[in-house]
């Protein structure tokens, strides 16, 4: 539970996260899209920390800040002439987007707010970034080697997925 | 006071956010922001639950670094597939790309 200044920070980082998700997927320049999904990315990284969970942050800040927001940016430049204002970026579905997801968000919160959660309100033994390492290299190791040989296997489908014949 | 229900309404309302941008978008890069947007609410959840409800096992928190992972390696592979369809047919505009349609 957070009272005084870490709640009022929530709710600052919320209304950032939230505002800067909005512009990501209504802004007519795909360009500002990317730049609003960094801030909306720091947002979360934010959120990270007020969880406690800083190892999560700083992964947050170097994957999506750095590589993943970097990646969409190269992709934007390379298919030139594509992200001017002029042309419109959004198709036919948008009423019936909203609907669902109008749905979609009232069905959610209803459930989520009736629901009795078992919460636990210990305080962690040891800090965050401890407790990831230990558990990485001990009981998830094998998860662990697997998901190496996952971003391997991405890497070199993408080469031959963009290369040229 | 914030608790668990206000990470859990935050990551509801990221998540919609995203699937409304992947509904909506036309251009493929576009709807790629919109899945990491959906990806982030996602972890939201997870770290969320893994400090209210398990804060001495971080499972949840190991649960979301393998998430960032796999959207690591969604975007590097989407990315490519873009080019390609770029290079192909000169547009990355969704509902111009139709040949498996029919």
């Amino acid at each position: 539970m957070l009272t005084g200044i870490p709640a009022a920070i929530f709710y600052i980082l919320t209304g950032i996260i939230l505002g800067s998700a909005v512009m990501v997927v209504s802004s007519k320049n795909i360009f500002h899209c990317a730049l609003f999904l960094v801030l909306c990315f720091f947002g979360v990284a934010g959120i990270y920390i007020l969880l406690s969970a800083e190892f999560l942050a700083a992964v947050q800040v170097l994957i999506y800040v750095g590589a993943i927001t970097i990646l969409m940016i190269f992709a934007i430049m390379l298919t030139a002439k594509l992200y001017s204002a002029k042309i419109r970026q959004s198709n036919e579905q948008v009423l019936p987007g909203i609907i669902i997801v109008a749905a979609l968000l009232v069905a959610t919160i209803f459930t989520l707010s009736r629901t009795a959660w078992k919460l636990s309100y210990e305080t962690a033994q040891v800090q965050s970034t401890v407790g990831i390492g230990k558990l990485l290299l001990t009981k998830y190791v094998l998860p662990f080697e697997v998901v190496s040989v996952v971003l391997l296997t991405a890497l070199i489908g993408a080469i031959i997925i963009a290369r040229k014949e | 006071m914030v608790g668990l229900t206000h990470y859990l309404t935050l990551s509801t309302i990221l998540f919609c956010i995203g699937i409304f941008g992947a509904l909506t978008r036309r251009n493929a890069i576009g709807i790629l922001m919109s899945i990491e947007l959906m990806f982030n609410a996602v972890n939201i959840n997870f770290v969320a639950f893994s400090k209210f409800i398990t804060p001495n096992d971080f499972v949840g928190q190991i649960f979301a670094i393998f998430v960032i992972t796999v959207a690591a390696a969604e975007a590097t592979v989407g990315l490519a597939i873009v080019l390609l369809i770029y290079r192909n047919f000169k547009g990355i505009n969704v509902d111009n790309i139709n040949i498996m349609k029919w």
